[in-house]
């Protein structure tokens, strides 16, 4: 439902008493309200939806995720897996996982 | 000047913003012709236009076989004056676009104005100042005009008509008919930046610095095309076996192909350029399916080829909009045989309005008169035209 | 565009497909509640490319489509008013009403917002409900509704509207609301008996706000897993392969997918901002009926913003009435509509608990399409069936 884009805190200001920042997309600059992320900084990335920053983005659990990830692909490649198809390796000892 | 009296008339550079056009403008009083002769005629210097005739009288020999080109388009857009552009180079463009993407060389502009009263003359002088500007730029002459003064709230601010007069040169036929199977679709740069500039101008939507139009006249670059796809190949026929018709070979130079038929007439072989079209309202995704449709051939485009410039980007992203379907005022769509698609791209590439010109998919025999887009995933979408504009959305 | 293009790379989401394919032993259906979640499916191709196996059905998570018709007529009438200026978001403004697009010709009558301001109702479109305060400040002499439609994820920026009209003190602003709140909705479908949903992607953005500890109920209670996910390609199928893993293993557990923005506490203060201005309450979703505190309301103390309240506007489940001069109710359309309905073979309800899809409906794309939508699940960008429409979906995948 919720259509929420992240972008980059470029400029943080006050605006009728209210914490509002310039927030940058790939160079389309758009205005939103910090209120609900009060400890966020310039330079830091946010998702923003309908004009509310919701959540700082947190790059080390992004790199986490991605780290999780990329051992996905790294087994794939060692265990030489059909990209679209099953396993050429036997599956069992990959199911029991988490 | 006789008659001319200060407090009735304002100098064409007003003094102050308090100067507007009124009614008396529109019509055939003093009012009126000043003005057109202080006002409108001077910006154009053309003469022809400072004749001030009711009709334009012009030089339009045609060599044997050349045609004429003709159309018409009305421009209403709101804000008039935005980042890259107004309603002005609009007009201009627009309608030059219009016959350059028929393979015409435009040649004449007419220019029809409906002002609201009250429309502030330094605007309409900015207006004037755009037009004449883009149709000096473009090389192309306005030759003739109308005004008219419409009461207030009759229409909103200033629209304008511009019709335009081309010349086709012989033997050139491209139309949304042509397409076949194996054909390669060029887009001459980056997609969605006017409907994304009007777009980021509009209150209440939280754009800090509005984006900038792609507003262009694309008949240097059109000229272009024509001028690669016929250098490539023998004779630029199309190689398609079993293509359309009895065609007629030979007989005709490269780059040419037979005009189109009369009815009855059984379709002619498209040349090496089959269609081209600027795709304005409803984006690169109507004019593709308005070709395939017509055309009865399918079109498939490759997400991961559609040039997109960051800020657009960026701004479709938090509006939750899709640049496929978003006006492009600047750019053009040409539709060519394969073996001319490599010249055709590198001719274009050399020229300033075709820098990030891009191959975007293929026309093919599957889903006749269908878009399908393949995501960079390896999905396959089929794209439908949306029932009206596209709105940004929250959700 | 950093936190966006890695997640949509291409040989990662087929690494993950790959995943899922080899982890994937039995048939299951999963959900994703989310109307963006089935927006970036359909765009990405995403279900295309996944294993038979896997079925992914469609959730109630279109705060559009879920508004009730009675609330958009509410919100013409509103718009007709001359001191009036009715802002909304664009996803509402071409939603019909009560009154089916034939009907509104018929009864003179507009049957969505777009019409009304086509009929010369000031009805603008904004981006943030702070562009709407902002009107307010500037216009004082006209009475500036808000179109408050959405899940958690919009209700801490209408309440940050609120209090903010409260702080400057504004007295011509208001919000006409229709909040909805995902896990009600989420505990009636799998409460009905011929629910078949077996695992969950659940609202990465509703997540930000709410945090996942409100899950953890309905997951012990029906054993059936949630992942909180994001919205890309990459988050979408990281998301599936924890569902399959789980139910491979015979786990239900929330595994929140969406780490680099949803915290298991959420956000605080928009919670609490929330908390503050709106309250629970009984609400309607179209196509799925009354569900028992499922919605959000202005709490009594902020009833001057509240516009069903302060606008005096007619109670829901009436047509609007014109207030527009030269313009009189029409006297039969309740009638007349109710006989229609009577006759509606929309089975979006159905849909919306992931019972039904869209092609299993006879007046798909036949009687019933963008242009003339006859239930909640073609109204909006976000449906299923307007989702499967726009995609050309016209035989099973």
């Amino acid at each position: 439902m919720c259509l929420a884009v992240p972008g980059k805190v470029v400029e943080i200001f006050e605006e009728h008493g209210m914490r509002m920042g310039h927030i940058d997309y790939a160079g389309a600059l758009s205005k939103a309200c910090l209120e609900y992320v009060p400890e966020i900084r310039v330079g830091e990335y946010t998702v923003v939806h309908a004009g509310f920053a919701l959540s700082i983005l947190d790059e080390k659990e992004a790199a986490e995720s991605f780290a999780a990830w990329r051992e996905l692909q790294a087994a794939a490649a060692r265990e030489g897996v059909d990209l679209f198809g099953r396993p050429l390796a036997a599956a069992d000892d990959r199911g029991e996982q988490s | 000047m006789k008659d001319f009296k200060p407090e009735n008339f304002s100098c064409p550079r007003p003094a102050t913003d308090s100067e507007t056009v009124q009614l008396a403008h529109g019509g055939g009083s003093r009012l009126a012709a000043e003005l057109i002769e202080q006002v409108l005629v001077p910006g154009f210097n053309d003469p022809v236009l400072s004749r001030l005739e009711d009709q334009a009288t012009l030089d339009c020999s045609l060599a044997a076989g050349e045609r004429l080109a003709f159309t018409t388009d009305s421009f209403v857009v709101d804000p008039l004056f935005f980042p890259g552009g107004s309603i002005g180079e609009l007009a201009v463009n627009g309608t030059i676009n219009d016959l350059a993407m028929g393979g015409a060389t435009p040649l004449y502009l007419s220019l029809a104005l409906i002002i609201e009263e009250g429309f502030p003359l330094s605007e309409l002088q900015r207006v004037l100042q755009a037009v004449a500007g883009a149709a000096r730029s473009a090389g192309v002459r306005v030759v003739t005009g109308d005004t008219k003064v419409v009461g207030r709230g009759a229409c909103d601010k200033i629209f304008i008509n511009t019709s335009g007069i081309g010349r086709v040169p012989a033997g050139l036929a491209l139309s949304a008919a042509y397409l076949r199977p194996g054909d390669k679709i060029i887009v001459s740069g980056t997609i969605g930046d006017h409907g994304m500039a009007i777009m980021s101008c509009r209150e209440g939507l939280s754009f800090v610095e509005p984006l900038a139009s792609d507003t262009a006249a694309l008949h240097e670059l059109s000229a272009v095309i024509l001028a690669a796809a016929g250098g490539a190949g023998e004779s630029g026929r199309a190689e398609v076996p079993g293509g359309p018709g009895g065609a007629s070979e030979g007989a005709l130079g490269a780059g040419a192909a037979p005009a189109a038929p009369a009815p009855g007439e059984s379709p002619p072989e498209p040349g090496p350029v089959r269609a081209m079209r600027d795709p304005t309202r409803g984006g690169v995704a109507a004019v593709l399916s308005e070709m395939a449709k017509a055309s009865r051939v399918g079109v498939s485009i490759e997400e991961d080829k559609l040039p997109v410039a960051g800020p657009v980007r960026g701004a479709c992203e938090i509006l939750g909009m899709d640049p496929l379907f978003v006006a492009n005022e600047g750019k053009l769509l040409a539709v060519v045989a394969p073996e001319t698609a490599e010249a055709v791209l590198a001719a274009m590439r050399d020229h300033p309005l075709g820098r990030q010109a891009v191959i975007i998919g293929e026309v093919q025999r599957e889903n006749p008169g269908l878009v399908t887009l393949c995501t960079a995933l390896g999905g396959r979408r089929l794209i439908d035209l949306p029932a009206g504009e596209q709105l940004p959305r929250i959700c | 565009m950093k936190f966006i293009d890695e997640y949509r790379d291409p040989a990662l989401a087929r690494t993950l497909l790959a995943e899922i394919a080899a982890a994937v032993r039995r048939p299951w259906v999963l959900m994703e509640i989310c109307g963006g979640h089935t927006h970036a499916i359909i765009r990405h191709g995403i279900d295309q490319l996944l294993p038979p196996e896997i079925e992914l059905v469609h959730g109630p998570g279109c705060p559009v489509c879920v508004t009730p018709a009675a609330l958009i007529d509410q919100a013409i009438a509103l718009a007709r008013r001359p001191e009036v200026i009715f802002t909304s978001f664009g996803d509402m403004l071409r939603v019909p009403g009560s009154v089916a697009g034939g009907l509104a010709g018929v009864l003179n009558t507009p049957c969505s917002l777009q019409q009304a301001q086509a009929a010369g109702a000031d009805v603008r479109m904004v981006y943030s409900p702070l562009e709407a305060v902002e009107l307010a400040r500037q216009h004082p002499h006209r009475q500036v509704v808000f179109f408050a439609v959405g899940f958690e994820t919009t209700a801490p920026g209408n309440a940050m509207a609120v209090l903010q009209a409260a702080r400057l003190g504004l007295s011509n602003f208001s919000l006409l609301v229709s909040h909805v709140l995902v896990p009600p909705a989420i505990a009636a479908l799998l409460a009905a008996p011929d629910n078949r949903v077996q695992g969950f992607l659940a609202a990465g953005h509703v997540c930000t706000v709410t945090g996942w500890e409100e899950y953890r109920p309905l997951v012990e209670r029906y054993r059936v897993p949630m992942v909180p996910a994001g919205f890309e390609p990459v988050d979408i199928l990281a998301a599936i392969l924890m569902l399959v893993r789980q139910l491979e293993a015979g786990r239900a557990e929330v595994e929140n997918e969406y780490r680099r923005a949803v915290r298991r506490q959420g956000n605080p203060a928009a919670q609490a901002a929330v908390e503050e201005v709106f309250m629970v309450t009984d609400r309607d979703w179209r196509g799925l009926g009354v569900i028992p505190r499922s919605g959000l309301r202005l709490r009594p103390e902020f009833a001057a913003f509240d516009a069903a309240v302060k606008m005096g506007s007619e109670p829901a489940g009436e047509v609007g009435a014109g207030t527009m001069a030269g313009e009189s109710a029409p006297a039969t359309a309740a009638a007349l509509i109710s006989s229609e309905q009577a006759a509606n073979p929309c089975i979006s309800g159905a849909i919306l608990r992931g019972v039904k899809k869209p092609l299993q409906c006879p007046a798909f794309a036949a009687a019933c399409h963008p242009e003339n939508p006859l239930g909640a699940t073609m109204v909006s960008q976000e449906g299923a069936c307007h989702a499967y429409y726009r995609a050309n979906r016209r035989a099973a995948a």
